[in-house]
């Protein structure tokens, strides 16, 4: 098998009953793992709600490391569109040129880097230090601050010792009060200032609201991310093919984006809390009780896409629900969508081959289900 | 060579002419507000969504069973709905008049 392939576990449960069960600190959850369900569920906000507990929608559940509740994630409608609508022109920026050419110069000199090297690990020398640089883009802070995200290591939450590190969220979190403290008194043209001046129901979002936004911006991007870009490289230096294909048909790029990431992935399941007793994929579900959302099985739901555990580079018709589904579709997925696009065309520019050495697999443990996210570590020659 | 009419949800009313590719690309190039195309084409953001005239319904075509699965849980969803990605613009869609769903 190669190195690239990430398999699907879900694949026997979904067929033979469409569902899946897990615990997670003794709160369990019911896993809705096909493309229908998944959508009807993620459509259906009233019945199984994201405005829970602070915490408590997030597989393995945070509520006992977080009580700030992020934002619009953690928000059901009506309240969430007034906050969407303040965010949501914010993070289309990635569409604009000036954007574009600044993050194209930031993974120009990214792969520039690893191609004057030997040997690079993947994850520590490249996937971080790209995410966290763009993320400087996303948040329109200097270049500078990066330096101190990538110090941070590749989860904002987890670590190695323990999947919840009350620890690292707290250097997370000191770091925003201090950022949102320093702009409350000078103002700039980052987000935290754009938040901190923004209004909802006529009154200015308090700091805690806005430090729920920030939240949200650094933790969702950035393993996701991270998972996204190494796997990508994993791929490729699999399969020379495709990225010549792409360098002869660049119209194809738009199309190996999204296959790709429905792929991979790289957010294997969201929660929700069932407001009233009902039921997955004719399984009860109580109240009180959560479900999760498995974009990973859904992704690979052999009823909707046709040789579903492979990549098919060029793959027209793909309703993926990598970014989610419905009201709280990923904010961050027009900046995702364009590192994944410049990452590509970069590759095909500057990169003649990628040789994989050594690497280790990033294996989630879901209950009965073992996934694979990704690597711990993958060594790698760019040439 | 398509003459196609764009009316948003503000009501401002935009004729664009098209030659070739799908509508969403058509109208994300006339920057018609409220199609995004996020995933550019491949049916899975619904960020296209137009409701057709239904005297005009027939000159359009029904979606596919993805489009239409797509439809299903999108807002604001018609009759007349269709995504604009899965719509190619052929001289066919001359005069054709799209109000865009968001």
């Amino acid at each position: 098998m190669k190195k690239s392939n990430i398999t699907d576990p879900f694949e026997k449960s979904r067929l033979e009953k469409g569902f899946g069960e897990m615990d997670d600190q003794n709160d369990p959850v019911v896993m809705a793992l096909r493309h229908k369900d998944v959508r009807k569920c993620a459509h259906n906000w009233k019945t199984f709600q994201s405005g829970a507990k602070p915490g408590r929608i997030v597989i393995p559940s945070e509520v006992n490391i977080r009580d700030i509740r992020q934002i619009p994630f953690e928000v059901d409608p009506p309240m969430h569109g007034q906050y969407r609508a303040i965010v949501e022109k914010w993070f289309k920026r990635p569409l604009e040129e000036e954007y574009q050419d600044a993050l194209k110069k930031q993974i120009h000199s990214i792969v520039d880097a690893v191609l004057a090297k030997d040997s690079v690990e993947v994850i520590n020398e490249f996937s971080l230090v790209l995410q966290s640089r763009a993320l400087t883009l996303l948040l329109n802070v200097p270049f500078t601050e990066s330096e101190t995200w990538i110090s941070w290591g590749t989860h904002v939450f987890r670590s190695a010792d323990s999947d919840l590190d009350a620890d690292k969220a707290n250097v997370l979190y000191n770091y925003i009060d201090k950022e949102l403290e320093r702009v409350s008194k000078t103002p700039t043209n980052d987000l935290y200032s754009v938040l901190l001046n923004s209004e909802v129901d006529g009154k200015k979002l308090t700091k805690e609201e806005a430090k729920g936004v920030i939240i949200l911006t650094f933790a969702g991007g950035r393993d996701t991310v991270i998972n996204a870009v190494t796997n990508s490289i994993a791929y490729f230096a699999e399969h020379p093919e495709s990225l010549e294909k792409l360098r002869s048909e660049p119209k194809l790029i738009n199309n190996a984006i999204e296959e790709l990431i429905r792929y991979f992935s790289p957010l294997t399941q969201m929660g929700r809390v069932a407001t009233e007793d009902t039921q997955v994929c004719e399984h009860a579900v109580k109240a009180d009780t959560r479900i999760g959302l498995c974009w990973a099985s859904a992704n690979r739901d052999e009823s909707v896409f046709e040789n579903a555990n492979e990549v098919v580079i060029d793959r027209k018709m793909n309703p993926h629900v990598a970014f989610g589904f419905g009201t709280h579709n990923c904010l961050g997925a027009t900046h995702a969508r364009q590192i994944m696009r410049i990452l590509i065309e970069t590759l095909i520019d500057k990169v003649k081959s990628i040789d994989i050495h050594n690497y280790k697999e990033n294996i989630e443990t879901l209950g009965e289900f073992k996934r694979k996210v990704g690597f711990d570590y993958i060594n790698v020659t760019f040439k | 060579m398509a003459l196609i009419t764009f009316i948003t949800s503000d009501n401002e009313t935009k004729i664009v002419e098209g030659h070739s590719g799908s509508v969403m690309e058509l109208a994300v190039n006339n920057k018609i507000k409220g199609i995004d195309g996020d995933c550019g084409g491949v049916c899975s953001c619904a960020t296209c969504h137009v409701h057709v005239q239904p005297e005009q319904w027939d000159k359009v075509g029904t979606p596919n069973e993805m489009e239409s699965d797509m439809l299903e849980f999108d807002d604001n969803v018609s009759k007349y709905s269709r995504l604009s990605c899965q719509m190619q613009v052929t001289d066919n869609l001359d005069g054709i008049i799209l109000k865009v769903a968001k």
